[in-house]
């Protein structure tokens, strides 16, 4: 049966499908939204079946290329995680690009072509980060993304340019450091392959040349998650990028770098010896909670949504990090569903921006008011939603998130990091209420004007509208069912756990 | 122990109600049909539960596990069917009385508020019924996040800030909860209540205790409006009457109350209480809110704040009867739920009226309208005596199961509190019935007359109902026998 294969083909797809573009595309231009949608589609599909095969009781599959055994060969791991992440990554999208269509048109007409072709390239990037079990191949697929992000994020406006290149500047820093961390690990221990290396790493363990790699990996995958104080690019490129482009990267950009720190953290070096020479998990966890801090603060202080919006990201990314960082149980089980919870709050609510600028040409906050309410009632709602799941309010997806990581600190006894979970969801609550206020509310200033209530219902489009619903409705559902993910998650553990 | 899906559905009936309240927000009648056959089925659904409540059966729904060894659950015991009872029984008067007020003030979006209202009656019947802090917590946020689109209906400058305050208080509050819940499950492995304590097999150092129970305190305190946590009440008296009269009267603020009483005694348990001297600390707050509550009341001119900060005090009667760990005091400080219940919530659809029939809110401009209004004057004046204790009215009822407490305690300060209290009562109280009926109000007062008959009975109802569960505690609903079978329940745990 070709089912527990599927997985190992989502890479080929987007690379046939990043070729397929520009050739379609010059045929008639219209074609290049179609094929992007069924890439992401297929590739969606297959990472479906992929996970349901895993939930079936499906072994860790380990992909060879060539024939090669590893550790000489390069190989594809897919175990529960990879499979879980590769689902929500995909799934994501795959809805955000069939969002994508009046955006682009409206925002880069002519450019269309070589925005859909790379978000295949981007895709594969992300999809072969996650899947490979080689540390130097990781690199490859980590540049490849990155290269396909800068360039996504070019296409916006004017000052995208220099934000984005600002951002490959700042990116090539962390991708090199990176490499060079495993280059140090290679000499010391010979292989790069991770599991093997997995097992070589407690004999060498005090080398300095092994403490030196662990640093410079943390540092470069920090870069290119976000983590508080290497967050510097994020904001402006998530900004001035254009509502679509945003609204891929950023649900799901600094999750896969989250994924390599936690592969690296637990899976690479493992729970047991992480902190033998270096105190580690605990420099990130107080870097995590700082920067969910000053994340949030950030956002409250923004009037651009889209940059709110940036900054919310840096603060939620903390959320995970701090969960990896935790490193136990708990902290493991919050960090991961925050990166499928996140993935879709935070592409709710990219496109609920998308929707906001194509219609009113414009996402800044200072102008909303109470007239959204009924020209876009829905996309006020799925807003609403995430909102709320952003602040953490029970039945929804983000309160669980914030309960298995609480349930994580007060495991290990760090009241520290709880304080900061609970103040950052008070934090969030006054961004989010200050936007739900404005579109609920009417003005108390301008009393006198009525915005009247003959204002039409000028909803948008369906290929907008479902996306983002799903999501909003997808958060209730998580909320309800985390259980069953959680029971899924809890199957993920690396060992020593 | 029996399993059931009536709870479930006592729970649901009015959330399934929004839907229809939102379809039907053209037609105001079958909108308003809805809230009010909501209310009935709710209450009818609840009562179906109150035999079993009397035999001390525990009905119970375990739907689904939200989290890992946490299931969703309902579980209906005394206290539960106790507390649903009073809230459902007065949204049936609320729902009239809210058709009068919201027509009679030409309120605008009605339907937003009747859907709100709605959701927020599933939740304080979700409170009652939660089998487990967990469920509590998402009925408890429900409760607050359903509650804001009503303290924020005016949406004037006022209402706003309120709403802002308001979140600001109770979001924080949650959160604390949060803690205390994830701190409770990582000593004791279980969220559920059960009387007498979950407590009971841990070692707990004093350090240990006192914080959590802090924590707990921070997080039900503010919707039970304790000192220094109440501030956001007086400001919420924003919101219109209705809101006032049942949820920050009945449905929220008893809700915290609620929330402290299965704190004492069902999450820490007496002899935890005891032992590291919560329940001091609890007195002492409670006490304090009290007498000072009391006197804030006297230097409110806005009869709603006036009556608002009545409430904190007598919010706080309820949370020191619990603190007194006597089984009178608890009896008395479960009888007080009901009972202020009926009292406030006549005072309150009374100021109301008024407001709704003269535009009067000062208590300073209210001269001689005892001459046009006489049947809601009439009602505050029962109202009124019964908070200051005056039998036969139903205050009297726990107030005397209060004092009681504390002497079966050999605690004599908090009967000082008590009779203190009393006299503050009739103090800021009387100036108003004062004026309503002995001072000759201005000539315009002639061409008004009563409110409308949609205020005016239900406000003459629980006037009434008032004064016969002060007399007959136990009629109909056994209120008296189910506040003495709680406490028996904390006290002596099987």
């Amino acid at each position: 049966m070709i089912g527990p294969d599927l997985p190992a083909l989502i890479p080929f797809i987007y690379l046939a499908f990043a070729v397929l573009i520009p050739l379609a595309g010059l045929w008639k231009r219209e074609l290049s939204y179609g094929l992007a949608v069924l890439g992401t589609g297929l590739a969606s599909a297959f990472s479906l079946a992929g996970f349901i095969n895993y939930l079936s009781g499906g072994e860790t599959i380990r992909y060879l290329f060539g024939g090669w055994q590893p550790p000489i060969g390069i190989e594809f791991v897919y175990d529960g995680l990879a499979a879980f992440v590769i689902l929500v990554i995909n799934t994501v999208a795959f809805l955000v690009l069939i969002h994508s269509r009046h955006i682009a048109t409206a925002e880069f007409p002519h450019k269309k072509i070589a925005y859909y072709s790379v978000t295949m390239l981007l895709m594969l990037g992300f999809n072969g980060m996650v899947l490979t079990g080689d540390l130097f191949n990781l690199y490859v697929f980590l540049e490849i993304s990155s290269l396909s992000s800068y360039a996504l994020i070019a296409i916006g406006e004017k000052r995208a340019a220099y934000s984005a290149f600002r951002y490959l500047i700042i990116g090539t820093v962390g991708g090199s450091l990176y490499l060079l961390g495993v280059g140090f690990l290679y000499t010391v221990t010979g292989t790069l392959n991770i599991i093997d290396m997995h097992e070589m790493l407690p004999q060498v363990l005090g080398n300095s040349a092994v403490i030196t790699a662990l640093v410079l990996m943390v540092i470069g995958i920090g870069i290119k998650a976000a983590l508080f104080p290497l967050h510097g690019w994020l904001p402006d490129s998530y900004t001035f990028a254009s509502s679509s482009s945003s609204a891929l990267i950023a649900p799901i950009g600094t999750k896969v770098a989250a994924y390599v720190l936690l592969r690296v953290l637990l899976f690479l070096f493992g729970a047991e010896i992480i902190n033998a020479d270096l105190p580690i998990t605990e420099i990130i966890g107080v870097l995590a909670g700082i920067g969910i801090l000053f994340g949030s603060v950030m956002a409250i202080a923004q009037s651009e949504l889209k940059k709110m919006l940036a900054y919310s990201s840096v603060s939620q990314i903390g959320y995970i990090i701090m969960g990896i960082s935790l490193a136990n149980p708990f902290g493991f089980i919050g960090a991961v569903l925050h990166i499928l919870n996140h993935a879709l709050m935070k592409a709710c609510l990219f496109l609920v921006a998308g929707n906001l600028r194509l219609k009113e040409g414009h996402s800044n906050i200072l102008e909303f008011d109470d007239s959204y309410r009924k020209k876009y009632p829905w996309t006020m709602a799925a807003f609403t939603t995430a909102a709320l799941s952003m602040v953490g309010l029970p039945p929804l997806a983000g309160f669980f998130s914030k309960w298995y990581l609480a349930l994580g600190t007060i495991d290990n006894s760090n009241w520290f990091l709880l304080a900061i979970i609970l103040i950052s969801s008070l934090l969030n609550a006054v961004y989010f209420f200050r936007i739900i206020e404005k579109i609920y509310l009417k003005n108390p200033a301008k009393e006198n004007e009525s915005t009247g209530t003959d204002i039409p219902r000028d909803e948008v489009k369906p290929s907008m509208l479902y996306p983002m619903a799903i999501m909003a409705l997808a958060l209730i559902a998580v909320g309800i069912l985390n259980v069953y993910i959680v029971s899924a998650i809890t199957t993920m553990f690396p060992a020593g756990f | 122990m029996e399993i059931s899906y009536i709870p479930l559905f006592a729970v649901l009936v009015s959330l399934a109600a929004v839907p229809f309240i939102l379809l039907s927000g053209k037609k105001p009648n079958l909108r308003e049909f809805w809230t009010v056959l909501a209310g009935v089925v709710k209450f009818l659904l609840v009562l179906s539960l109150l035999p079993g409540a009397l035999e001390g059966k525990v009905v119970e729904l375990t739907l689904f596990e939200i989290a890992p060894n946490l299931p969703l659950k309902l579980s209906v015991d005394t206290f539960g069917v106790f507390f649903a009872l009073i809230a459902s029984g007065l949204w049936i008067f609320t729902s009239f009385y809210s058709i009068g007020y919201m027509r009679g003030h030409g309120e605008k979006k009605q339907t937003r508020y009747y859907a709100s209202f709605a959701i927020c009656l599933s939740s304080t019947i979700g409170i009652a019924f939660s089998g487990n802090l967990l469920t509590f917590l998402i009925f408890y946020e429900m409760l607050t996040i359903a509650t804001y689109p009503l303290v924020i209906h005016n949406e004037s400058k006022e209402a706003i800030s309120a709403g802002r305050k308001y979140l600001a208080y109770t979001l924080t509050a949650g959160l604390l909860l949060i803690a205390a819940l994830g701190v409770t499950y990582s000593i004791t492995g279980t969220l559920d209540f059960k009387a007498g304590g979950i407590f009971g097999d841990v070692e707990l150092t004093k350090t240990m205790a006192v914080t959590l129970f802090m924590l707990f305190l921070g997080g039900v305190g503010v919707k039970a409006g304790i000192m220094p946590l109440h501030s956001w009440l007086p400001s919420a008296m924003a919101a219109p009457t209705p809101v006032s009269a049942l949820l920050h009267a009945v449905a929220v603020v008893k809700s915290g109350v609620f929330a402290i009483i299965r704190v004492v005694g069902f999450v820490f348990g007496p002899d935890v209480m005891a032992n590291f001297g919560l329940n001091e600390i609890l007195m002492v707050i409670a006490g304090i809110t009290i007498i000072v509550a009391s006197l804030l009341a006297f230097n409110q001119d806005n009869l709603k704040r006036r009556l608002a900060y009545s409430t904190v005090g007598h919010l706080s009667y309820i949370v020191l009867g619990a603190a007194m760990l006597t089984p009178l005091g608890l009896t008395g400080s479960i009888m007080h739920i009901a009972t202020h219940a009926t009292m406030k919530i006549t005072l309150f659809f009374c100021a109301g009226a008024i407001y709704v029939n003269l535009h009067k809110q000062n208590i300073s401009s209210l001269n001689g309208i005892a001459k046009v209004m006489p049947w809601t004057m009439a009602a505050f004046t029962i109202g009124s005596l019964g908070l200051a204790g005056v039998p036969p009215i139903n205050g009297f009822v726990s107030k005397w199961y209060l004092a009681s407490g504390a002497l079966q305690g050999d605690m004599i300060v908090p009967v000082l509190i008590l009779i203190i209290s009393g006299f503050l009562n009739i103090g800021y109280f009387f100036p108003i019935i004062h004026r309503a009926y002995f001072k000759k109000g201005g000539e315009e007062l002639s061409k008004y007359g009563e409110a409308s008959p949609f205020m005016v009975v239900p406000l003459m109802g629980t006037a009434v109902l008032s004064v016969i569960f002060g007399m007959f505690p136990d009629l109909f609903f056994h209120f008296f026998d189910m506040a003495t079978s709680i406490a028996s329940s904390v006290f002596n745990p099987q």
